[in-house]
């Protein structure tokens, strides 16, 4: 089964990358954009997709500072 | 009293960290693939870009075989090392509390830093005292130490006021755990072991695990 894991920056936790990402766009003429943030995209194909949550937890995000979504 | 520095493909501060314990004990090199500790008497974690630090640094680097070895060494009291990679793999083998984030300049940073002692009475900061200044390097690009329980972190040096060179919360540079056996920090003590190069405030932290392994502390 074909999985995506969405990782992005908890809630409160300064994201310098989201904020160059908020700051450049108004720079090229693009106004009214706010709160962005920059996480990751993580695809893979998985035979057991319950393993998932446990993938998600030990590897493919840090629970600490980041949140993670998966979508299958 | 024997030093183990642990290599993992990607570690780029090994030498150095190996050259830094052979100034105060013997030192040996531990391969990431090997599981024996050789017996050694205290563990460097050293710096530089484990596994490529691909993902999150240190994230693949705590699975390494030595890892869990190092695991064991530390929750059976044995004085744990890690310098900047090596503190970032401690931390995502959950060895250490906390996390470290990319540096809120989105920069490498390379510079001298100035470090305040906050705790001058643990394994690795006994030939340090209450409020010493210490001078040592920082190079990296995630230094910035991120905790979501500040209150209950042992934070044992501090970047010196106006210094912090990454966005660490409280200015914290380095932490140990609870049982003091384990000590990570962002800044490279074994890049600052002669004046040659500009410091050897570094030296204090090998001679302070090695008093601790004598089994007395340096006055």
């Amino acid at each position: 089964m074909r999985a995506r894991v969405l990782v992005r920056p908890k809630d409160g936790i300064l994201d310098p990358q989201g904020q160059a990402v908020e700051r450049a766009l108004p720079a090229l003429g693009f106004a009214g954009v706010s709160n962005v943030h920059v996480g990751r995209l993580i695809e893979l194909d998985v035979e057991d997709p319950d393993k998932l949550p446990e993938m998600c937890e030990q590897l493919l995000s840090n629970p600490l500072i980041e949140d993670y979504e998966i979508q299958t | 009293m024997k030093f183990g520095v642990v290599r993992f493909p990607g570690s780029c501060d090994d030498v150095d960290a190996l050259l830094a314990c052979e100034r105060v004990g013997d030192a040996t090199m531990l391969w990431h693939a090997d599981r024996d500790l050789n017996g050694v008497d205290a563990v460097v974690v050293p710096g530089g870009f484990s596994y490529g630090d691909y993902l999150r640094a240190g994230a693949i680097a705590r699975f390494a075989p030595v890892m869990e070895s190092v695991a064991e060494f530390a929750r059976d009291g044995g004085l744990v090392l890690g310098i900047c990679n090596g503190f970032q793999v401690l931390c995502e083998a959950g060895l250490l509390p906390g996390a470290l984030l990319p540096n809120v300049s989105l920069k490498f940073v390379c510079r001298q830093v100035g470090l305040t002692v906050v705790e001058p009475d643990t394994a690795f900061t006994s030939a340090c005292e209450a409020g010493e200044r210490l001078s040592i390097p920082v190079k990296h690009m995630s230094g910035r130490y991120f905790t979501p329980e500040p209150e209950s972190v042992r934070v044992v040096l501090r970047y010196a006021s106006g210094e912090n060179p990454n966005g660490s919360q409280d200015d914290i540079a380095a932490v140990r755990n609870e049982a003091g056996n384990v000590f990570g920090l962002m800044p490279h003590p074994e890049h600052a072991v002669d004046l040659l190069t500009g410091s050897d405030s570094g030296l204090r932290i090998f001679e302070s695990m090695r008093a601790h392994v004598a089994g007395h502390a340096l006055v």
